[in-house]
């Protein structure tokens, strides 16, 4: 495997270890370094000069690139099948990098109501000060989608696999409706992660994640990534003058023109992140990369035993429901088949019988499983979302997203499943 | 437009050959995207001849601009295409005539015309890429970006210096 000519094309697993790292040019070290150093020297005045003015590739400082950052966000992109990536200090961070670039005040918005709570609640009170305005939909209704896109709209944004449970949204035509008003598909994968699910595959413009879930894996460091697809025709859209019309910052250059089909990935890096500033710290970038080259062998465990409990917990007398998209029963299993072929994901809810009382009192009788406020780690997690994750939003938001008040969220992990279903079996009681 | 497929081993070998690079429609407009690639190659090592009419004699970095192809005195190796698709097949014919080894059309430019002359004169030929990108790519500093590369590699990889021009 030398520097590669060959037109093979390496497969997921392989690309989870190797893409974006190389041995270390000047030690060969061969896990890629964590480089600690806020800043990078110029060569010159004429180097730094071309750095500034984005005329060279190279490292200036650690808010905009960092070595370890830059190998991390090459992993993603490739994983993801995308041109480019910018990776931050959340998953927050993302979505709020991602759209920096698409909107001016006073733009729309329209997004998917199956978001994840804290999202909704990121949407609908920060971004609204920022003046975008956020309608929400259901995904499943076109009509109501079309019906909510203006001249204004900038953009669609759904969760590919809804947090927090069961619900997969049909990414490819969101994608056809997106792209028949000009407007690009934004697609948060955090749940899925590239391995289960790639939504530039179905027409996706930018996927966002946070790397805090499944893709670091280990509950260990928070992050977040931007990727583009390199496919979004900004000049034909003529929507977003950010992109193809002179930037002030950058002494009139056009981003769309100079940097091509990655250059919505540059404006991320040099617009928004740099003024921004929610870098990602290089020591958490090492951890994520280490747990994304295992992401393959994790995920199929996670859904295998996803499944596993999902099914048990179905038969369960004291469960009243299980909104896990890998049933037979689950109004989502034909579009589970058609997006999730390797299972809808290890993170679902379900309805206990007796309603908050009884979902209070499940989370706090669990003794493997821990009660608290993440997913996607290898411990498998519980909560009750209406008293916590979705606490702030009204009941009839808690409801649309999935978190009325006898709805429990597991995100199952990577422990022996049999012991998970003992586990929840001995907190539940007979029902 | 749609990226057409090349072999790394491909623009690698022009990439390596090439040493002197005539530069049709570069700019002395530092915001211009042809003015970052005549910027980028000259550091990279390369001698890159400008071309530009209108502004014929001034200077560029150095480097005096040329009225056309035929005025250049030296050999060229490459000529870059930084002009609309529809003059690339004039410019073409200028390239074979001077004895240009690769005509390469930057991003956004394709013309199969001009591909095909230059390929019946035995030139290699680039469309829609820009060679300060593939460079970039091609030796490990486009990843820096967080740009896709494509590359994978057990080996070390030798940064290649940025070249410090007088």
């Amino acid at each position: 495997m030398s520097d590669s000519d060959t037109p093979r094309e390496f497969g997921f697993e392989t690309r989870a270890v190797h893409a974006g790292a190389a041995p270390d040019p000047h030690t060969g070290a061969r896990t890629t370094p964590i480089f600690q150093s806020v800043g990078f020297v110029f060569d010159d005045v004429d180097h730094a000069q071309s750095l500034f003015n984005l005329q060279d590739f190279g490292f200036i400082y650690g808010r905009i690139t960092n070595p370890t950052v830059s190998v991390l966000e090459e992993r993603v992109a490739n994983l993801e099948g995308g041109r480019g990536a910018v990776a931050c200090a959340s998953g927050h961070a993302a979505q709020q990098l991602a759209l920096y670039p698409l909107m001016e005040s006073g733009d729309e918005i329209v997004a998917s109501r199956y978001l994840y709570g804290g999202s909704i609640t990121q949407f609908t009170h920060t971004f609204r000060r920022f003046g975008w305005q956020v309608t929400f939909v259901d995904p499943a209704d076109e009509a109501a989608v079309r019906a909510a896109i203006t001249d204004r709209t900038k953009c669609l944004f759904v969760e590919s696999l809804a947090n927090p449970g069961g619900i997969i949204v049909d990414v490819e035509r969101m994608a056809d409706i997106a792209h028949e008003h000009g407007i690009p598909l934004v697609v948060d994968n955090t749940l899925a992660t590239p391995w289960l699910h790639r939504p530039f595959d179905y027409g996706a413009d930018i996927v966002v994640h946070s790397l805090t879930k499944f893709m670091g894996g280990h509950g260990n460091s928070l992050g977040g990534v931007i990727v583009e697809s390199g496919k979004f025709d900004w000049f034909a859209s003529g929507r977003f003058p950010s992109m193809t019309e002179p930037t002030p910052s950058y002494h009139g250059l056009r981003f769309a023109e100079t940097f091509g089909d990655f250059g919505y990935t540059m404006k991320v890096r040099a617009d928004a992140l740099r003024d921004l500033g929610p870098a990602l710290s290089p020591q958490n970038a090492f951890y994520i990369l280490t747990g994304i080259e295992t992401l393959p062998i994790r995920m199929e465990r996670h859904v295998a035993n996803a499944q596993a409990v999902a099914e048990h917990l179905e038969q369960h007398p004291a469960v009243a429901w299980v909104s896990y998209a890998g049933l037979p029963s689950s109004p989502y299993a034909e579009l589970a088949a058609k997006y999730f072929p390797k299972g809808p994901g290890a993170v679902f809810t379900f309805g206990v019988r007796g309603g908050y009382d009884a979902g209070v009192q499940l989370v706090e009788n669990v003794q493997i499983f821990s009660h608290l406020a993440n997913i996607g780690d290898t411990r498998s997690l519980i909560i009750h979302p209406a008293s916590t994750t979705h606490n702030q939003l009204t009941d009839e938001q808690k409801i649309a997203a999935g978190a009325g008040p006898d709805v429990v969220r597991l995100s199952v992990g990577l422990e022996t499943a049999s012991d998970l279903i003992h586990d929840l079996d001995q907190a539940l009681g007979n029902g | 437009m749609e990226p057409i497929p090349y072999p790394d081993s491909y623009l690698r070998s022009i990439l390596e050959r090439t040493r002197v690079i005539a530069m049709v429609g570069a700019s002395t407009n530092i915001r211009r995207p042809s003015y970052f690639a005549f910027k980028y190659l000259r550091e990279r090592g390369y001698r890159v001849i400008p071309v530009n009419p209108p502004a014929a004699g001034t200077d560029l970095l150095g480097e005096t601009v040329m009225a056309d192809l035929e005025s250049i005195d030296v050999p060229v190796d490459m000529v870059d295409v930084f002009r609309r698709s529809e003059e690339a097949l004039a410019i073409t014919e200028s390239a074979i005539r001077i004895g240009a080894k690769t005509v390469w059309m930057q991003l956004g430019i394709r013309n199969d015309d001009a591909a095909a002359r230059a390929k019946a004169a035995g030139l290699d030929v680039v469309m829609n890429r820009c060679p300060k990108i593939e460079y970039g790519r091609l030796y490990g500093e486009l990843g820096w970006g967080g740009i896709n590369s494509g590359l994978f590699s057990n080996r070390r990889r030798p940064l290649r210096s940025r070249t410090k021009l007088t």
